[in-house]
């Protein structure tokens, strides 16, 4: 792709406005339109624009097959992992209420918790759907 | 800790399930599956005993009042359906990390249990929840773990198999989506409680019954009721034997309970039975099943395949009970639903050791194994037994209960279809048996029996289904309270 430089600098350009807008949907969830599950893809396109415009090996490179796997995982602890917090902290599962002194409050940190968990688990399970159809070697972990 | 029990019986398992694929190692992950199942298990055994104790539980996730939030609402069925589920669970890990080493390649290990937990996960999940879009969103997650799940046999075509399935049962969890959607839009509410009060005033709109009609459509495509079960046979057949045994004692388990809740309680038994007249349209295929089914199961040479079409006929029997609409009726289903789970739970893990040390379960592999398997072949035996309803087996207590409930409402035909199916269970099981005791063996192979670590938990369900033979008096007594509490005539 050495002789494609439009696309490589537009690409380049645009990568860091996909991923901030996935943050501005992540974190407008609460009380927006958009939320993890749309945050998770968003982030996701802008890594496989990524790998598509740089290639699959420089894409692995960042982010190894590993490494995605993880996150599928990891995404689904932390959105239990908060309702545990909750019940811990004496409320009942995903009771946000406990989370902080004023229960408002702590509503806008539960959900936040809740919406990373599923931005992280949404983007591991995207990338690791591109990273099965572009790689034909098996990449399991 | 202990309010929280509900809850915990699902999310402990959906906490772990995560971790055992981020362990890694497939010994480590076992162990984590392992944690979860007996997790699950002792809190179902809880769970039953309050329930029997205090009444129906509720809890509010989120601290969010139902009908608005999300409630787990436990009653005698969801409790009893989830000790089920919990009880196969927790066998059928211990089974597993025997069964599964020889079977699944080494580094897929840790992602099978991590769907195995899954599964299991969903297949609870949407027995303890009383909202119905959590109950569509749970078995989601236990049937695309079970696709995976089915997808990892040895066999290539497991993956058509799978595919099957997955096509087949995306249908049918679609249409069940579609049935809960109409009545969201006509009722404004997904808690099954609220549902049972709104729904009478609007159920002269026809958006209801068309609901309904996806509703049993749906269902009854996921519990692989005879002309639907086209998926099953397959999926039994080439999934791992660990698998098989798990998702064919509890998967179309769940499912009856969902046709349970739904017509019982969301519908109620009057507009299901009398206005929709749903016992017109479940009877006859009930009874299809049983006859068909067991014909069928008849001629099959893979014994995994033979078990799966005698399974689709044990299904029968089930909804057949529940077709009557009366206490004996549903009783003689959710009785069955735990008998059949153990029986067959039993013969699939005896051909899980057959797997395990022959490589194959087509019937001219099998020639003298009585001789080598002793053991393998007992359990088999002891199974079978239960299957053809032998009094001293649980398979006796259902159909006593089953002939029961036709000969009260008069129906002697039904009652004699029932005794057919049994005499058909024996041939089938007889076709096995002699091949089994009655042929030479090859004299070269050096066949053994299976290694304990798959022996012990098959015996310990050949067990459990005579046990629950000799005394059905809890089981039973506990089937016929969940009756009452669906029918509305309990305390």
């Amino acid at each position: 792709m050495d002789d494609l430089v439009v696309l490589r600098v537009g690409t380049k350009i645009l990568i860091p406005f996909i991923l901030l807008f996935a943050l501005y949907v992540q974190f407008h969830g609460d009380y927006g339109p958009g939320g993890g599950f749309q945050a998770g893809v968003i982030f996701a396109a802008a890594y496989v624009l990524y790998a598509l415009v740089f290639g699959i090996g420089n894409a692995l490179r960042v982010m190894p097959a590993k490494v995605v796997y993880a996150c599928g995982a990891v995404g689904v602890m932390i959105f239990v992992g908060t309702g545990f917090v909750t019940m811990g902290l004496g409320g009942v599962f995903l009771d946000y209420n406990v989370l902080a002194h004023e229960p408002s409050h702590g509503q806008h940190y539960g959900i936040i918790a809740v919406e990373l968990g599923v931005l992280v688990t949404v983007f591991g399970v995207m990338v690791a759907i591109f990273y099965a159809f572009a790689g034909r070697r098996r990449l399991d972990p | 800790m202990s309010q929280h029990l509900p809850v915990l019986i699902v999310v402990v398992p959906l906490l772990l399930a995560p971790l055992a694929a981020l362990v890694g190692n497939w010994k480590a992950a076992w162990i984590v599956a392992a944690a979860a199942s007996w997790w699950a298990f002792g809190v179902s055994i809880a769970l039953v005993r309050r329930v029997l104790a205090e009444g129906t539980i509720s809890y509010e996730i989120g601290g969010w009042a139902a009908p608005y939030g999300i409630e787990y609402r436990i009653d005698l069925v969801s409790a009893f359906v989830a000790m089920i589920v919990a009880t196969i669970g927790a066998v059928a890990i211990i089974y597993a990390r025997t069964s599964v080493r020889a079977e699944v390649s080494e580094d897929r290990g840790a992602l099978f249990y991590s769907a195995f937990i899954l599964c299991f996960t969903g297949l609870l999940g949407i027995s303890v929840t009383g909202d119905v879009f959590n109950i569509f969103v749970f078995l989601e997650v236990s049937s695309l773990s079970a696709y995976a799940l089915i997808a990892m046999g040895q066999d290539r075509r497991a993956l058509t198999a799978a595919y099957q399935y997955l096509i087949m049962g995306s249908v049918g969890a679609t249409f069940i989506v579609i049935g809960i959607g109409l009545m969201y839009s006509m009722t404004g509410t997904l808690n099954i409680a609220d549902l049972a009060e709104r729904l009478p005033a609007v159920a002269d709109n026809r958006t209801i019954p068309v609901a309904f009609t996806f509703l049993t459509v749906g269902i009854t495509l996921k519990l692989a009721l005879f002309p639907l079960h086209l998926w099953l046979p397959n999926a039994y057949t080439y999934a791992p034997s660990a698998v098989t045994a798990f998702i064919a004692s509890t998967a179309t388990k769940v499912a009856v309970y969902l046709l349970l809740r739904f017509f019982f309680t969301v519908f109620g038994a009057e507009f299901s039975f009398e206005q929709m007249q749903l016992d017109k349209v479940l009877m006859p295929l009930a009874l299809v099943a049983i006859v068909t089914m067991s014909l069928v199961a008849i001629y099959q040479d893979n014994v995994k395949r033979l078990l799966a079409y005698s399974s689709v006929a044990q299904i029968g029997y089930m909804v057949l009970g529940i077709s009557f609409a009366s206490v004996l009726g549903v009783t003689a289903g959710i009785l069955h639903l735990f008998n059949h789970a153990l029986m067959k739970g039993a013969l699939f893990m005896a051909m899980g050791c057959v797997m395990y040390r022959v490589g194959s379960v087509r019937l001219e592999r099998m020639k003298g194994l009585g001789k080598k398997m002793p053991w393998t072949m007992a359990a088999f035996v002891g199974g079978g037994l239960s299957l053809i309803g032998v009094p001293f087996t649980v398979g006796f207590v259902s159909k006593w209960y089953l002939v029961q409930a036709a000969l009260e409402r008069g129906m002697w035909p039904v009652a004699a279809v029932v005794m057919f199916g049994s005499l058909l269970a024996v041939i089938y099981v007889w076709k096995v048996v002699e091949v089994a005791y009655f042929q030479e063996a090859d004299p070269d192979d050096d066949i053994r029996e299976a290694p304990l670590g798959l022996l012990i938990p098959t015996w310990a369900l050949v067990i459990a289904s005579f046990y629950f033979g000799i005394d059905a008096t809890t089981t039973a007594d506990i089937a016929t309270r969940a009756a009452e509490v669906l029918l509305g005539v309990g305390p």
